[in-house]
């Protein structure tokens, strides 16, 4: 589609231009563009330029430990990286899924519901409404939370509300809003008191009221401008993500399922626990964050998408009637049998948002979750994969560990690395279509942003790479112009260019 | 009559024998500490319980009590000190509360927070411990060890063992075990020895019990260290302190 704007032909007389950073997101990252002398775009990258190493510096910890310290990777979706490791330590201690007591179970969904919630609502509303309702282009003194809680005071409030309820929910469940404890191997630590439960019971129509209302929202704000909403940013990619047995929209558990851009099956029910077999990542030398693509159709078209877009278009229904409907008549707008528009990764949050407050509802009825048969015990393993789908996506963590319960290995693919290729591909879409060629003002380049913020990005989650990995180091005089290039390769050869 | 001292203005009563720290417990006054428990022979290590006798800087866990001791204790010019001790202890060892599995009821991360110690002041050492996970049962994690000595006294006085030592001087101590191979494996400890349970920090732990008490339940969660040692310490010495 747009790979050629990866990589200019020739850099030399090109205007650098560089948007630093990439605001409303979560993490660090940078957009950078080269253009000729008629401002036409020669190359357009997203760079990650963070980094964390999580992967290396876990070695070593006892496994125990691993769901309360990799939920540090993050503050916004840190239950989503401590249930994926709890779901590998669980197979630590011989559990499998179905083998977790059923309390355990369900208190961990509700966890996991609460947590997409919160994640959506604070990136729906707090991040990406100013663009929408205002305008991508408005003055950037609207793009923020506070003019939308002064314009749309209701909208605002509702976003804050619905967020602080998923918070809530976190809370009583793992006992702190962020960065709680909870799952521990084979189960849960606690489950919830008559009183908790009664707690969030007290609030959850009026939540479902408002999500339901969001999704009223973003189809009306979607449809009133569907040709713009349809194209801008949108590339036709395959999706990925887990779904229930039976098909169905699923966060928690679920078998791997990838469609192409056609809606038709690359694999489905595939089991999680041998991801490897069908997912490996590539690194490139100007990004800190890697490429991940399904083997069988190679690296040039083996990269995918996932995350509420993935999900709802992977999946053959939702099993809560409300988020259902909206699931049709999302699906009804495009007419086709998948929906590639970037932009609707905000109709499905939303949609995404509505279900986690029905399932909320549905499990706080559910006398399993006040249930005191909370963790299981099998025969002791070496190795263990927990995937879930964490709101930005489908998240892998896979570890190692000796005789003496230590991690010796570890692997994170985390959901915002997954949608790497496609937010750089989503970039030069709008570098090519809209910005080439064009006097590039501030208001314009917000365009880069809000083609980036509809994947919902968390580059600090996302970076991770650790030992082999490529570098290129550029340094720059006080003009801008290129003065020296060290490039380090995949095989560990510097080489120098001349500026 | 009952012979008294004063701590803080507060006569105190006390019996002969007794050291400050002693009598200080007896009477409901809280003097923080971390290598001072009231079962083993005092330490006097890691200088928490320092306090002012008569003008004279002593430890309260050693100093014996006596007439005519007019002690300071809870002084701001002690506050501080005891504060800056406690910032050293953080800052030699690698201690990462937010993942620890002994958040919650650490003595080191109670006194802490008693101290109201909001940074660490110091530049971090990032000392390089090492982690001892051999034993099948117990782990010993020494970026958490403060060299405090009560697993070294457990092991020796309640345990009848000798499983426990501290080698090296200086910024060289380091917690070793009574094995050729220095490993924990190769020593005589049981997962029921009073040393693997006494350690006021994490760096003796029971492995694979982590995180099983919900944030709520733990020892400080609701209660600040001075309410803890006092109902704890203030039993009669034959019981068992546990504290987590």
């Amino acid at each position: 589609m747009y790979e050629h704007l990866e990589t200019a032909e020739q850099t030399e007389n090109l205007k650098r231009v560089v948007v630093d950073p990439v605001s409303r997101v979560e993490g660090h990252g940078k957009v950078t563009l080269l253009l000729d002398e008629n401002n036409k775009v020669q190359q357009a990258r997203l760079h990650i330029v963070e980094f964390r190493g999580f992967e290396r510096f876990i070695q070593g910890r006892p496994y125990w430990e691993l769901p309360v310290l990799v939920q540090r990777l993050c503050g916004i979706c840190p239950v989503s990286h401590h249930l994926a490791a709890a779901k590998a330590i669980d197979q630590l201690v011989g559990i499998d899924p179905e083998n977790l007591p059923v309390s355990a179970d369900k208190l961990r969904r509700l966890l996991h519901f609460g947590q997409v919630m919160q994640s959506h609502a604070l990136h729906f509303f707090h991040l990406s409404s100013p663009d929408l309702l205002f305008g991508f282009e408005s003055e950037i003194s609207k793009r923020n939370i506070i003019a939308v809680l002064t314009d749309y005071p209701d909208i605002g409030l509702q976003g804050v509300k619905l967020r602080k309820y998923g918070q809530e929910v976190i809370r009583m469940v793992s006992g702190k809003r962020i960065h709680g404890t909870g799952a521990i191997a084979g189960g849960m630590n606690k489950s919830l008191t008559k009183a908790e439960r009664d707690y969030l019971l007290e609030d959850i129509d009026q939540m479902i009221t408002w999500a339901a209302g969001s999704v009223a929202l973003i189809k009306k704000v979607h449809c009133s401008n569907l040709p713009y909403y349809d194209d801008f940013a949108t590339i036709r990619t395959n999706y990925l993500g887990l779904t229930k047995p039976d098909g169905a929209l699923e966060l928690y558990h679920g078998g791997i399922r990838a469609k192409n851009d056609k809606g038709e099956t690359i694999l489905d029910h595939f089991d999680y626990c041998r991801y490897n077999d069908i997912i490996h990542e590539e690194v490139r030398s100007w990004t800190y964050m890697k490429f991940p693509y399904l083997l069988s159709l190679g690296k040039e078209d083996g990269w995918y998408r996932v995350g509420p877009l993935a999900r709802v278009n992977n999946c053959d229904f939702i099993n809560t009637p409300l988020a259902e409907a909206a699931r049709v008549e999302f699906k009804e707008h495009s007419g086709e049998a998948m929906v590639h528009s970037t932009l609707a990764f905000h109709w499905t949050r939303l949609i995404e948002v509505l279900h986690c407050a029905e399932s909320i509802k549905e499990l706080l009825h559910d006398p399993d979750i006040m249930g005191h048969d909370l963790v299981a015990q099998g025969e002791r393993r070496f190795e263990g994969v927990g995937v879930i789908e964490a709101p930005r996506g489908t998240l892998f963590h896979h570890y190692q560990v000796d005789e003496n319960d230590i991690v010796t290995k570890a692997n994170l693919i985390v959901s915002t690395t997954s949608n790497n290729m496609a937010m750089n591909e989503s970039v030069r879409q709008v570098a090519a279509e809209y910005l080439s060629g064009r006097e590039l003002t501030e208001p314009l380049l917000n365009n880069l942003e809000v083609a980036i913020r509809a994947y919902d990005p968390c580059l600090s989650c996302a970076t991770h790479a650790v030992g082999k990995m490529p570098l290129q180091l550029e340094l720059v005089d006080a003009q801008g112009r290129l003065i020296d290039k060290l490039i380090k390769h995949d095989d560990g050869q510097i080489e120098r260019l001349d500026g | 009559m009952n012979k008294t001292i004063t701590i803080d203005g507060n006569a105190i009563p006390f019996e002969d024998g007794q050291t400050i720290m002693e009598a200080a417990t007896a009477a409901g006054v809280y003097i923080p500490h971390l290598c001072h428990h009231p079962e083993y022979t005092p330490h006097g290590s890691c200088k928490l319980c320092t306090v002012r006798v008569n003008g004279r800087v002593c430890s309260a866990c050693t100093f014996p009590a006596a007439e005519g001791q007019d002690v300071l204790n809870n002084t701001k010019d002690l506050n501080d000190d005891r504060k800056l001790i406690t910032q050293m202890l953080f800052v030699e060892g690698n201690h990462f509360c937010p993942s620890c599995e002994k958040t919650g009821n650490c003595q080191l991360q109670a006194v802490a927070y008693y101290l109201n110690m909001l940074d660490d002041h110091f530049p971090h050492f990032y000392a390089h411990r090492e982690m001892d996970a051999s034993h099948h049962e117990v782990m010993i994690d020494h970026n958490r060890c403060i060299f405090c000595t009560l697993c070294v006294r457990a092991s020796q006085q309640k345990d009848g063992k000798d499983v426990f030592a501290i080698s090296g001087r200086g910024i060289n101590k380091h917690l070793i075990v009574n094995a050729q191979s220095g490993l924990l494996k190769d020593t005589d400890l049981e997962a029921s020895d009073q040393a693997a349970h006494i350690c006021p920090t994490g760096a003796i732990l029971i492995k694979r019990t982590g995180y099983t008490v919900p944030i709520g339940e733990r020892i400080y969660d609701h209660k600040q260290i001075d309410e803890v040692a006092l109902a704890e310490e203030s039993r009669p010495l034959s019981k068992e302190i546990d504290h987590g």
